[in-house]
């Protein structure tokens, strides 16, 4: 393990054009090869934080380093290398005619080529259990296995932290447990935005709430979730019957 | 979602004319067009010697007849057109099934009933025979701007989207008891038409950030490219080739 984490986030403020201020000073170190959730309920300021880590926003204060990068104007390209953003429609990511096509796009867009860009493609797909479509059109497929392209479109580029917002959303059972296998495989750094509380507790040792553009708890995902004066507090609720304290656990 | 596998027009089979590299096609019928089109009006027969040069890639392609008879209903705005020429042309008049009408007037219509028809045929082949993507790799190959043809990339991508979006509106405009029966209602379905608009140009958005994020700058790189055998380009310029020597005799016997 090298000790230079894959993503640090130093006093992080930023107010949109508008006027409406959307994160206070965030920080936030995340170590090369662990899994993170980011909680926070609806307009805490995920989003925007999820756009600074790889430069799409920028300009407010504060410094976001991804992998030892820092994500200013003239290194965006080498930080877009290293940071994996996987949004939340996959209608809004997967925009070429074919899956292959698709998949084939970021790792292009950084020159690779050729026979190294063949085996990119197979990789990731291979990766997330969707070798068997790379040639149809993305919208023929099922909206969980489009959510897995998304994700390979991302792996493609061989990234050293993936970023996914709200990956669960929209998913029936089978396919939230399918996602899951696919992330659990992953040799990457992950940080994970959502509200699917049981979600981060079978994903990630670790949680971070985020809540009116500040991070308000830090610590192990199950003993944030057990904490009840928390949870309300952040509009966080627990699903109806989900009982963090043995969720996961093996009986006996 | 959509329901097909494939695009409506698209008819899926593994035939010659299928095989085809899409630019090879696209410019047999470019060429072939504007071959009927330069075709003199007064030769009739050339025009039934092109229904049979098209006839013969039907059959080639296996694409029945009913398939295409079908998709020619968007021809019917110009039919309107020709069928009112006879009537509002000037000059001498003739007897045409028991009516008076305008001689260069029916001269007219004929001249736009069989080059449309001839045309909207070929292009029907066309797309029956070509998947889309195979069509924007192929103007990509005739060195169409590159910016068209993404345009008309994300275009395809994205229609079905669009589409499913309008009917959900609709279905959800219906639950609540609407129903397009007057011209007063003309102003939900204008608002409709406005939030539709909205909402895709909010996810032309999304989908510019997650390029973004894939490292786009501005350009879209370049995939593969095999090389096309020659024998390809013979086979598509068959075509237009056997349509210019009906066009020439046409030319001279004129």
């Amino acid at each position: 393990m090298s000790s230079v984490p894959s993503l640090e986030v130093r006093g992080l403020a930023y107010a949109y054009p508008d006027g409406h201020q959307a994160l206070f000073g965030i920080d936030l170190t995340v170590a090369r090869g662990e899994r993170v959730a980011v909680l926070g309920p609806n307009g805490a300021g995920k989003t925007t934080l999820v756009l600074h880590l790889n430069g799409i926003l920028g300009g407010g204060l504060g410094t976001v380093t991804a992998a030892g990068v820092q994500v200013v104007k003239d290194q965006l390209s080498e930080v877009r290398r290293r940071v994996g953003i996987v949004f939340q429609d996959p209608d809004d990511q997967l925009f070429m005619p074919t899956v292959r096509d698709d998949v084939a796009f970021g790792p292009a867009n950084f020159g690779v080529r050729g026979a190294e860009l063949d085996a990119r493609v197979s990789r990731a797909l291979d990766q997330v259990g969707m070798s068997a479509y790379a040639d149809r059109p993305p919208h023929h497929l099922s909206f969980g296995q489009r959510r897995r392209v998304a994700v390979a479109t991302v792996l493609a580029t061989e990234p050293e932290i993936l970023i996914l917002d709200e990956p669960s959303s929209n998913l029936d059972p089978a396919s939230r447990r399918e996602l899951a296998d696919v992330l659990r495989s992953l040799d990457v750094t992950i940080l994970m935005v959502t509200h699917d509380l049981p979600y981060a507790l079978e994903l990630c040792d670790r949680s971070v709430v985020l809540s009116d553009g500040v991070i308000v708890a830090d610590g192990p995902t199950r003993e944030l979730l057990c904490d009840e004066d928390l949870m309300r507090a952040h509009r966080l609720e627990l699903p109806f019957g989900f009982e963090p304290r043995l969720a996961g656990l093996s009986v006996g | 979602m959509s329901a097909g596998h494939s695009h409506r027009l698209y008819r899926h089979g593994d035939t010659v004319v299928h095989r085809l590299p899409a630019h090879t096609k696209l410019l047999a019928l470019v060429l072939f067009v504007l071959t009927v089109v330069a075709t003199p009006r007064e030769q009739y027969w050339a025009f039934g010697a092109y229904l049979v040069l098209l006839a013969a890639v039907a059959v080639a392609a296996a694409v029945p007849v009913g398939f295409i008879a079908g998709r020619m209903v968007v021809e019917l705005p110009f039919v309107a057109f020709a069928l009112l020429l006879p009537f509002i042309a000037h000059g001498p008049r003739t007897e045409f099934l028991g009516l008076t009408v305008s001689q260069t007037g029916l001269l007219g219509a004929w001249n736009i009933l069989a080059k449309a028809t001839l045309g909207v045929i070929a292009s029907i082949l066309l797309a029956a025979t070509t998947e889309p993507r195979e069509l924007l790799t192929g103007l990509r190959r005739l060195r169409v701007p590159a910016l068209l043809v993404e345009i008309s990339s994300f275009m395809v991508r994205y229609a079905d989207v669009v589409t499913d979006e309008m009917r959900r509106m609709r279905i959800a405009r219906e639950s609540r008891g609407f129903q397009a029966s007057h011209l007063g209602h003309m102003r939900v379905l204008a608002r409709s038409a406005g939030a539709l608009f909205i909402r895709s140009y909010e996810r032309g958005e999304r989908v510019h950030l997650a390029m973004l994020a894939r490292g786009y700058t501005g350009v879209m790189p370049m995939t593969e490219d095999r090389p096309i055998p020659r024998t390809a380009w013979l086979a598509a310029a068959a075509v237009p080739l056997l349509a210019l020597v009906i066009a020439t005799t046409a030319w001279s016997l004129a």
